[in-house]
């Protein structure tokens, strides 16, 4: 079986123009989102508290947010995680030095009105669930699905350390491209990079969606991944320069690309395939990261098609540049001393 | 054409083999178990063990082999009724000194383990478990040794009969010591350096008197926080053990902080209690003017107690407190210049010197007792040991002052800011009593910065999801190549499966962490490692469309494609490796397993599956490929 039978012959740099304009709205779009609306970051970047609940049977909103404005949480957020049955509840960071004590009182509030507390059992070692009636059940009617506390010291430090990654990666992926392509090539594939990451950001912003500590390894992830698709092209790029002896530059990338077609979107398919499995199946927790790598899976194709090869054509690649070096001085006979 | 040379095959085979039995542990389950640390410097030895088979074989407790390893002892039983029943027995024959907790433990059979097989290590948020990051208070550590300083400088200057001022704490750091005229000044000068060269000390004139401001040398703040950080290390490992959680993680990281991690706890409330709590020493002198036997028997004498001695047996003490563990600055092991043998150094504050240096002088030829104090909770037993039940069947708790006489050196010479303590049986010895020491002396603040709990039934979904979609993944891949490619295809899903057990076998066999996001590491290689193999089959499909023979084709097509996925998978891997370094516990988790992914799924990829084509269609005629 085969997608494309025949080898393509798109003219994609004829395109290019399109392409500089689809990506500049989208970036700019993102870019004034990011302004106005800001990134919707998680409590891995803000510091806060996290609970996660889940009950025997569904429960309202409203109920669950009396129970917890009654135990003097007037500013936490509560929301459904994925069922009516499970439930999420936020705090922001707080300047006292409460700290850790805010989760477990979190959870004492939320087991208040069932009556329920957690003791030390003597059956199964681990915990079991005391409620006012006096049942001994092991399984809580409310159980804790999770907790987390971000101090606002590794929050902020978080931050920090993100924008760094970011930075030294494209730092290495633009040196390992300039020593084995040049210079133009790894200019080509860094601005590839920045755009994935603007736009899959920008998306972020815009559908409001949470912007938490997986997310940002998904978009460092799709930075290799995305280079992965450009570096494939570069290659087919590089060959054909040396290979081909007629056509000017803009046809070796056009041949280049429709070439490594195939591949390209083969690629993305099957990653799409699994990644698709890991939304649907993963669960609440993955989601954010599957999302991240979705987007930003379909928009590294794009670029590695649209808007890598673009600008090394924009920087002014010519054939010459890609010849392979001759060592000086090869070519001379030896000369005895 | 395209025939693999025997050591080819035989490098695939090398790497596989291995690679299928690294991976094989993670087939068997789990056995319930029980496993038994010593707490503090207790170890399980030999003696241990046998009256732990006592115990066990007299209450008819069953149980299958037991592991004795530097940690302490596992041993496993048939089901979970028979492992109740043996922590109870064991805890009641083995006391306080020793944790004993329940745990599950692989049932990898032996000859695996002792080639060092086991299973994968899982996460907490797979595993379910408490995980703290500590935040050791440097800032208060200085503070407190500043403080410490002040005292000493006084002390200092007074003994050497130089006049000053004041001395006092600057609140934007340092210490200030005013004098009355630059004569004073130099003396001063001269006694600091002399007496607390860890004192870097500057000139400075302020309302017209002369001035030293004395801060403390970086050397020195070095060493003030790394004992800080380790005090703190000893303080929590203790109180960790007292949880009785199997496999605890007490680790630093960075210079200010401790990662604690507890699986299976899910009281976290309580785990921050115990963890926040310090223990204290106590220093006291040794009744000598009382009998031992005879306060044991009828009173014991107004102003001394009967206390527990840590090495067994009793011994009676005067009451009050000549100095207690706050005045306590450090405790090293070490060995004598002059008798050789192993010692203990410690150091005191200012205001603990001037007690030791009073009290040892009149005291010579004399014992002085260190007594370690610590407050724990436990369960109430009944006369035969059996726990106390409250209505609802759970153990009724009680707290306990645990109060042990750690030693009893006897006073050779009047002591003062820093002496040691002889007479101890071995270097070993000397280590764990620096270490009693040291957790007993008071320990720099520590504060909870992070705290993630996973609970057990959310630990179990992750588990499900994780391995669901890695599975669904899989075999929607697998359909799509065998569709797509063929031959071809089936050979790159067999290369496929491989990658995967070479993932788990070298995830296994480094006991790298798994994690949640380790699991969508691994998904996504599923996705990305056919990724080489396409990239060689389109190659080879395109110079089939270019007229060449079959043969020539799959030749040309691996050698072309080889660099493109080496240029590829490398700069991939750059992005890994930055993950890796920037990462905290889940991000390192998912840059893990990309990073084993890409590795694997090259020798896979291209040498794996070059291998099972070269045998399918190498050394003859072929007319057509199916791919």
């Amino acid at each position: 079986m085969e997608i494309l039978h025949k080898q393509t012959e798109f003219k994609f740099m004829a395109l290019r123009r399109v392409a500089v304009v689809v990506s500049a709205v989208i970036i700019v779009v993102g870019i004034v989102s990011l302004g106005v609306r800001g990134l919707n970051f998680g409590i891995d970047f803000t510091g806060g508290t996290l609970v996660e609940v889940s009950y025997d049977e569904s429960v309202r909103i409203e109920a669950v947010r009396d129970t917890l404005k009654k135990a003097d949480f007037d500013d936490a957020l509560v929301q459904y995680f994925g069922t009516s049955r499970d439930i999420m509840v936020r705090l922001p960071a707080r300047q006292d030095d409460t700290g850790a004590k805010l989760s477990s009182g979190l959870m004492e509030a939320l087991r208040k009105p069932y009556n329920e507390t957690l003791a030390q059992s003597r059956k199964g070692a681990a915990q079991q669930c005391v409620t006012g009636a006096s049942t001994g059940a092991i399984d809580c009617r409310v159980q804790m699905r999770r907790v987390e506390f971000v101090g606002p010291q590794v929050g902020k430090e978080l931050t920090e350390k993100g924008g760094l990654a970011m930075i030294y990666a494209l730092i290495g992926i633009l040196m390992y491209v300039a020593w084995r392509f040049e210079w133009r090539f790894a200019i080509g594939s860094v601005v590839a990079l920045v755009h994935d990451v603007l736009v899959t950001v920008g998306l972020f912003s815009l559908l409001h969606l949470e912007f938490s500590l997986p997310v940002l390894a998904a978009i460092l992830a799709v930075i290799g991944y995305s280079l992965n698709d450009t570096i494939v092209v570069f290659d087919r790029v590089r060959e054909n320069f040396r290979k081909m002896r007629r056509g000017n530059v803009t046809e070796i990338m056009d041949r280049s690309i429709n070439q490594t077609l195939p591949r390209t979107l083969l690629t993305s398919l099957t990653t799409l395939l699994v990644l698709l499995a890991l939304f649907i199946l993963g669960g609440e927790v993955i989601h954010g990261f599957a999302t991240a790598l979705i987007i930003g899976v379909i928009i590294g194709t794009y670029s590695s098609i649209f808007v890598a090869s673009p600008v090394v054509l924009a920087l002014g690649v010519t054939r010459e540049d890609m010849m392979p070096v001759k060592k000086e001085g090869a070519d001379q006979d030896r000369v005895a001393p | 054409m395209n025939q693999y040379p025997l050591w080819k095959y035989l490098i695939i085979l090398a790497v596989i083999l291995p690679g299928l039995l690294y991976a094989v542990p993670n087939l068997y389950g789990e056995d319930p178990g029980v496993q038994i640390t010593g707490v503090r410097a207790f170890k399980v030895d030999e003696y241990v063990l046998s009256r732990m088979e006592k115990a066990l074989n007299e209450g008819g407790v069953r149980w299958q082999k037991a592991s004795l390893d530097a940690s302490g002892v596992r041993l496993r039983f048939a089901d979970t009724e028979t492992q109740l029943k043996a922590k109870d027995l064991l805890q009641r024959e083995l006391g306080d000194n020793f944790t004993v907790a329940l745990n599950l433990m692989p049932a990898t059979p032996d000859w695996l383990t002792s080639i060092g097989g086991v299973p994968m290590y899982l996460g907490l948020d797979l595993r379910g478990g408490v995980h703290f990051l500590m935040e050791v208070d440097v800032q208060g550590a200085l503070t407190r040794a500043e403080d410490r300083y002040v005292a000493d400088l006084r002390s200092s200057l007074r003994e050497a009969k130089v006049r000053y001022l004041t001395v006092r704490r600057v609140p934007t750091g340092g210490i200030e010591i005013k004098f009355r005229d630059n004569d004073q000044r130099e003396s001063g000068r001269g006694t600091i350096d002399r007496e607390l060269p860890e004192l870097q000390l500057k000139d400075e004139d302020r309302q017209g008197k002369p001035i030293l401001l004395a801060t403390i040398r970086p050397q020195q703040f070095e060493e003030i926080k790394k004992f800080a950080l380790d005090q703190n290390m000893t303080a929590l490992r203790n109180r960790v053990d007292e949880l009785g959680v199997a496999e605890p993680v007490v680790q630093q990281q960075g210079d200010r902080r401790i990662v604690v991690q507890l699986p299976g706890v899910q009281d976290t409330a309580k785990a921050k209690e115990i963890l926040g709590r310090t223990a204290t020493l106590e220093v006291m002198m040794v009744d000598e003017e009382h009998d031992l036997q005879s306060a044991q028997k009828t009173s014991v004498p107004p102003g001394s107690k009967l206390f527990r001695q840590r090495r067994g047996g009793q011994i009676l003490l005067q009451k009050r407190v000549i100095y207690s563990g706050d005045n306590v600055v450090d405790a090293a092991a070490g060995i004598d210049n002059q008798t050789g043998g192993p010692v203990v150094y410690i150091t005191l504050d200012a205001r603990g010197a001037a007690i030791n240096q009073r009290i040892t002088g009149k005291n010579i030829g004399k014992r002085m007792a260190v007594v370690y104090i610590e407050i724990k909770s436990e369960t109430k037993r009944d006369a035969d040991g059996t726990p106390v039940l409250d209505e609802q069947g759970n153990e009724v708790k009680v707290k306990r002052r645990i109060e042990e006489v750690i030693t009893a050196p006897v006073v050779r010479d009047q002591l003062g800011k820093r002496f040691q303590i002889e007479g101890l049986d071995s270097i070993r010895e000397a280590q764990d009593l620096a270490l009693l020491l040291r957790a007993g002396a008071l320990a720099a603040p520590i504060e909870i910065i992070e705290e993630r709990t996973v609970g057990p039934s959310l630990g179990k979904d992750n588990i499900d999801k994780g391995f669901r979609s890695v599975l669904i993944g899989f075999v929607l891949v697998l359909i799509f190549m065998v569709v797509y490619y063929r031959l071809f295809g089936a050979v790159a899903c067999g290369a496929l499966m491989i990658n995967l057990v070479l993932i788990v076998a070298v995830l296994s066999l480094f006991q790298a962490t798994l994690t949640l996001p380790g699991v969508a590491g691994i998904v996504l290689t599923v996705g990305m490692a056919v990724d080489a193999n396409v990239l060689i089959f389109e190659r080879i499909r395109e110079e089939i469309r270019n007229g060449n023979t079959p043969q020539a084709s799959i030749h040309v097509g691996y050698d072309r494609a080889l660099s493109t996925i080496v240029d590829a998978n490398v700069t991939t891997l750059i992005a890994a490796i930055v993950l890796f370094n920037f990462g905290t516990g889940p991000i390192k988790g998912f840059a893990i397993t990309l990073s084993i992914g890409i590795v694997t799924s090259m020798f896979t990829a291209i040498l794996g599956t070059r291998g099972v084509i070269n045998l399918i269609y190498g050394g003859r005629r072929v007319q057509r490929l199916s791919i």
